[in-house]
């Protein structure tokens, strides 16, 4: 293999308004990936900064609005990061709602990528079912907070918002009209054998590479990692219900993916559980803070994408004089490094999202030849072969 | 504290510059800058911690670099922090025990200006390839009232 042969295909940039913009350049030699480099800041917006310039009480308001999918994990890592501070217990009532809240997103984070994952693999079905698996979802978060999306739920010392028994109600018969729709997505991923070639032995990431890089959620557990912060260090309600944390060893996309599906099943009994809780647990929901006082807290909290940390300091003003935020797919994002290397250019698209990370990414991929710069595909290009390859299977070709 | 993290205490409390147990699951350790790769190492190999992230601050008498390491085994998060000369701050880099430093390490020199020895490449992660040297967004002195840097691919009218 000489460096001659070695092309180089360029995924990215994006469109401003994505959210997690990344730049990816996939050296390939022939069909197969030898290496690839990462670029970020596309879109570095200096939340951390910002934050620094705001009351403790509007920084949740400014952290949901990092991520547009799982907008709670930032204001719970960084509400907890602040309790730690001060050492607040929160009322319990309030521990029942977070993770309640939190839970449900979990759900309509995973069935988004379940959705994504199947339009990639040309299964565009898949895609449908599972985004109209996710609507009641949203609905119900709007019944509760008038917005599907950036509930503005959490705050320092408890939520902004009580639940009514109705809704504990409703939640219950959303739920159980999702449970048969997770049977069958269980049965889509595991029975189809074409689905299965396409993802087992594909992209695998090792239990070392995972230590290696600080890989944190679906991505290190499938890989072997039993990782868990909603467990390792107990927050909200979790500890007060009975629930599992799935691990799997394989580390490809087929475990990945299995891992998502099976943290919805114990997200539904979690979010079960809690909200039969929370129609005897009654009591404030808000601890009613006034002052933070100097130090420093740490905030993580087990996102559908993985830990995402928060360490705030406080120097006894009303403001974060430092405020450290590492979302999940930081760590995630930089495996991708490894896992690719090897894969087919037709398998990349799936590889990388495979960590679930934001997917306008790779939508707007073009390959480039690297020795006359001409472009050889367009982004939508990259996204067919990999759906032209699920087709060719189907039909009995080869790959 | 679980074992492992006891072998830590008996290896490094003596050495380290301080040791606070903030909360039960807090564990605050200050150390000299020459310690940081053992105890990383001790910390990543030997206890299993993970590396989670580093925070840096300029609390202009010095810049503070505090690693945060996660014993997920016990739910405890070990911090480490070491103080550096604010004039010149430079610490070894801990991409030569884990591949996971490298981002984050790329991240704190561009934006407070601390050099990361036998780092692979320090070079911009999130500020544009043209910012220009020794312009630190998240020291103290930085102004954000002043007007952003030039950016390649922009008009002489927004660059004024």
């Amino acid at each position: 293999m000489s460096d001659t042969n070695i092309k180089t295909i360029a995924i990215g940039p994006y469109h401003p308004l994505q959210e997690e913009p990344e730049f990816f350049r996939l050296h390939v030699d022939g069909e197969i990936v030898v290496k690839m480099d990462v670029e970020l800041g596309y879109n570095h917006r200096g939340i951390e900064k910002l934050s620094q310039g705001m009351h403790f009480d509007q920084v949740p308001f400014l952290v949901e609005r990092i991520c547009g999918i799982c907008s709670t994990s930032h204001p719970f890592s960084y509400v907890l990061a602040v309790e730690d501070i001060g050492g607040w217990e929160i009322p319990l009532r309030a521990q029942y709602i977070r993770t309640v809240v939190a839970e449900v997103e979990r759900l309509h984070s995973h069935l988004l990528w379940l959705g994504l994952a199947g339009h990639f693999l040309g299964y565009n079905t898949v895609w449908m079912w599972a985004w109209k698996a996710r609507e009641p979802l949203l609905e119900l978060f709007e019944k509760l907070t008038g917005n599907r999306n950036h509930y503005g739920m959490f705050k320092v010392g408890g939520v902004r918002r009580d639940f009514e028994d109705g809704f504990c109600h409703d939640l219950a018969r959303v739920l159980d009209n999702l449970v048969p729709v997770l049977d069958m997505f269980k049965g889509a991923v595991s029975d189809d054998p074409v689905l299965r070639s396409r993802m087992e032995g594909v992209g695998v990431l090792s239990y070392d590479d995972c230590r290696a890089y600080g890989a944190v959620g679906p991505v290190a557990r499938a890989s072997g990692l039993n990782i868990d912060a909603r467990r390792d260090d107990p927050i909200a309600a979790y500890p007060l219900v009975q629930w599992r944390v799935p691990v799997l060893k394989a580390g490809d996309i087929y475990a990945k993916a299995l891992i998502r599906v099976m943290e919805m099943y114990e997200s539904v009994s979690i979010v079960r559980q809690c909200a039969h809780k929370l129609l005897t647990v009654r009591g404030p929901v808000d601890l009613r803070v006034t002052d933070v006082p100097p130090g420093e807290g740490i905030g993580h909290y087990e996102a559908p994408r993985g830990e995402c940390f928060h360490y705030v300091m406080s120097d006894g003003s009303n403001r974060p004089a430092r405020h450290k935020i590492r979302a999940p797919s930081y760590t995630n994002v930089a495996t991708d490094v490894k896992a690719v290397v090897g894969e087919t250019v037709s398998d990349a698209a799936l590889v990388l999202a495979a960590v679930d990370p934001c997917y306008c990414c790779t939508e707007r991929m073009i390959a480039v030849d690297a020795g006359t710069g001409a472009t050889r595909h367009s982004g939508a290009e990259l996204v067919r072969l990999c759906q032209a390859k699920t087709e060719r299977l189907r039909r009995g070709g080869r790959a | 504290m679980s074992m492992p993290l006891t072998g830590f205490a008996d290896r490094f409390k003596t050495r380290a510059l301080a040791w606070e147990e903030k909360r039960a699951r807090r564990l605050y350790v200050e150390i000299r800058p020459s310690d940081l790769l053992e105890t990383a190492n001790y910390l990543y190999k030997d206890c299993g911690c993970r590396f989670v992230i580093a925070t840096a601050t300029d609390i202009v008498t010095a810049i503070t670099v505090l690693y945060h390491f996660a014993h997920d085994a016990s739910g405890v998060m070990v911090n480490i922090r070491v103080t550096l000369d604010r004039d010149k701050p430079a610490v070894e880099s801990l991409t030569q025990l884990f591949v996971g430093a490298e981002w984050i390490e790329r991240e704190m020199w561009e934006l407070l200006g601390i050099t990361f020895i036998h780092h692979p490449g320090l070079k911009h992660l999130l500020l544009p390839d043209d910012w220009p040297n020794g312009v630190h967004p998240l020291r103290q002195d930085f102004r954000q009232d002043e007007l952003p840097p030039p950016c390649p691919g922009r008009g002489a009218e927004e660059n004024r």
